[in-house]
């Protein structure tokens, strides 16, 4: 069959020594084109910087935001961004509980964008307060102004919602690599030997610690999947719950959640195709894990595409006015080229590279998250822009245009969030190195070996498999 | 704290050393939990560890969520009622969004407590000096007895280089 054609291509595995070696690399060999690519990102990201503190000093009227449009690309971005967060934790858990192997090289990588996006995405909501050091408003605390977040608000929602999903996000991604920076402390020598010294907490590898380690990765695997979809889910309330035509719909949660996992596997595709030729771990990121990856995509492009089309049927079927003026500014007016572009982006093009089996290769999913990528953040400016374009009464109308310093912050962050990924996998084995000289589970043998090990009488070779067979 | 432990090349030998060990713990004085087992991944499957299979983790994880949702509609209901706000008469605590506050705090509460249970039953975070060698990170498996009888600890270092140890070595934490 052609699947088992693709696993067939990909089963010779490296040993665990070369393991150690090739992904512990990284971290010991500093090229020059990392230094390279580090000032690079900061070089663009650096005007992001001042952008936001031009931003801080004029007011918010340096961007382009105004009324009647009050959400651009800030709000954008942050949906965005949060979307792309699901890219692992989601996965991970999910690929977890069902114990399926081939996520081993994929988790970390994975995981890694969760918490960096939501970190970048977390930022959003505070640069468009515009006076954002009294970001802390936001905060749930008593005070002397009598003042206390209003519950009934889905901004303080999104303050629990994404303060939860971080923490878990956080464990979850850290929680793996303790064995894996014990790894490191023994191969360092100097600072970088106390610095992974404290980072491994101690950590020796007993049965109990190895024990405790997976029912904890279980435990936040079960935990972590509920607390994504509702990340999202109140992501989209922001919308939802407000009376603007085409926002005031049932369908927003789920909407929005499968939009989120659609962008954040095509990032997650993405990062490790970069991953796989900057740290050479072509035997480790193989094509199956593009290729399986690239079957999820496809069924997350397809449920899109139902999403967007259930949606906008309703709308199309209600007939309102109001919801008709922003229905046709995307379909035939203003905004029809990014719609089109959208559809292009997100379906017409990634279709058929993920259904076609020959074009599902590394190079053809890359292209198809790439596109996706894109797309969905125009998703996230059509859904934020157009209706607030139209709210109602024609003398409520207006356009916006984003303003340099938006578009200045927008590539800044975009660049933070590569620098933050680029130093993560200078510090982090990228692939979990215990997990993957554990490799497939052998469960059938568990029973057997316990009992010989209880015993202690039953001659051992004949009964067990070894670890090196 | 003194230790003897034996490098072992693979899982079978490291095995057969700690069913020895076991097997002849009256005779060489050795404790049951005094046998250390080290390695760089997860042995399980392999024999190791079938002792420390029972943890109250899980049970653990829903009475901190139980717990997290109680403080979740403490703090969102009490304090809706310290700081009223004008509402147009409806009601001040209104279960749907305090179910949403209720909800991510539950969620949290299962979270920070997995984490804590985790570190507290792994007794870690530890800097103090603790049986290990280095030659675990290269795929060694330790077999070590703590605090072995002054008398029978060059026993157990024979038995340990009998069922295979690559080097046997001692430890001591002073």
């Amino acid at each position: 069959m052609a699947t088992n054609s693709v696993a067939q291509t990909n089963v010779i595995d490296p040993q665990p020594e070369q393991i150690r070696r090739d992904l512990l690399w990284p971290l010991f060999h500093t090229s020059k084109r990392f230094y390279v690519l580090v000032v690079v990102l900061i070089a663009f990201g650096i005007p992001g910087v001042f952008a936001y503190a031009f931003q801080m000093s004029r007011g918010m009227g340096v961007a382009g935001i105004t009324r009647p449009v009050f959400w651009g690309f800030y709000i954008t971005n942050f949906v965005f961004w949060i979307g792309i967060s699901h890219a692992g934790t989601l996965i991970s858990a999910i690929l977890r509980l069902v114990n399926a192997g081939w996520r081993r090289p994929v988790t970390r990588c994975a995981e890694a964008i969760t918490v960096f996006a939501l970190a970048i995405g977390a930022q959003y909501p505070i640069i468009h307060l515009g006076r954002s050091w009294l970001f802390f408003w936001l905060m749930p605390y008593p005070s002397e102004r009598g003042i206390w977040p209003n519950f009934r608000s889905p901004l303080v929602w999104d303050f629990f919602a994404i303060s939860t999903y971080i923490t878990g996000s956080l464990t979850f991604l850290l929680l793996p690599i303790i064995p894996d920076w014990a790894m490191v402390r023994d191969r360092a020598t100097g600072l970088r030997k106390r610095i992974y010294t404290y980072l491994s907490l101690g950590w020796r590898g007993t049965p109990q610690e190895w024990h405790r380690l997976e029912v904890a990765m279980r435990v936040m695997a079960v935990v972590i999947l509920p607390v994504a979809v509702s990340v999202h889910t109140i992501v989209s309330w922001d919308f939802a719950m407000a009376p603007v035509p085409m926002w005031h719909s049932t369908v927003f949660g789920p909407y929005f959640v499968a939009g989120a996992i659609f962008s954040g596997i095509a990032a997650l595709i993405i990062a490790m195709a970069l991953l796989r030729k900057a740290l050479h771990l072509e035997q480790y990121l193989k094509p199956f894990h593009f290729d399986n990856l690239g079957k999820l995509l496809l069924v997350m492009s397809l449920l899109w595409i139902y999403f967007i089309f259930a949606e906008r049927l309703t709308v199309w079927y209600g007939n309102q006015p109001s919801e008709m003026a922003a229905f046709w500014a995307m379909q035939r007016g203003k905004f029809a080229l990014l719609f089109w572009t959208m559809v292009f982006c997100n379906f017409l093009i990634p279709f058929p590279i993920l259904a076609i089996k020959k074009l599902r290769t590394i190079t053809g999913t890359v292209i198809a998250s790439s596109t996706i990528v894109a797309g969905m953040w125009l998703e996230r400016f059509l859904i934020v822009v157009p209706p607030l374009e139209r709210k109602y009464l024609p003398f409520d109308w207006g356009t916006y245009h984003p303003s340099w310093a938006e578009i200045t912050i927008t590539v800044g962050t975009l660049m933070g969030m590569i620098l933050l990924y680029v130093l993560f996998a200078k510090f982090v084995p990228m692939i979990s190195i215990w997990e993957l000289k554990g490799g497939p589970h052998k469960k059938p043998a568990v029973n057997e070996a316990q009992a010989a090990v209880r015993s202690a009488a039953i001659p051992l070779d004949n009964t067990l498999p070894s670890t090196n067979s | 704290m003194n230790a003897i432990y034996g490098l072992f090349p693979d899982s079978n030998s490291a095995r057969r050393a700690v069913a020895a060990l076991r097997a002849e713990s009256s005779r060489l004085r050795i404790k049951p939990k005094a046998i250390e087992i080290i390695s760089c991944e997860p042995l399980e499957e392999e024999g190791f560890g079938w002792e420390e299979q029972r943890s109250l983790m899980p049970y653990l994880a829903p009475l901190g969520a139980l717990l997290g949702g109680s403080g979740g509609y403490a703090l969102a209901a009490f304090t809706q009622r310290v700081y009223p706000l004008p509402t147009g008469g409806m009601p001040i605590v209104a279960m749907w969004p305090t179910g949403i506050i209720m909800y991510e705090l539950t969620m949290l509460g299962a979270i920070l407590t997995t984490i804590v249970a985790f570190l507290v039953s792994v007794r870690l975070p530890s800097y103090k000096k603790r049986l290990y060698d280095p030659e675990v990170t290269n795929g060694m498996i330790l077999v070590g007895v703590a605090d072995p009888d002054r008398d029978c600890s060059g026993e157990i270092g024979q038995r340990l280089q009998q069922e295979g140890a690559a080097q046997v070595k001692e430890f001591s934490s002073e």
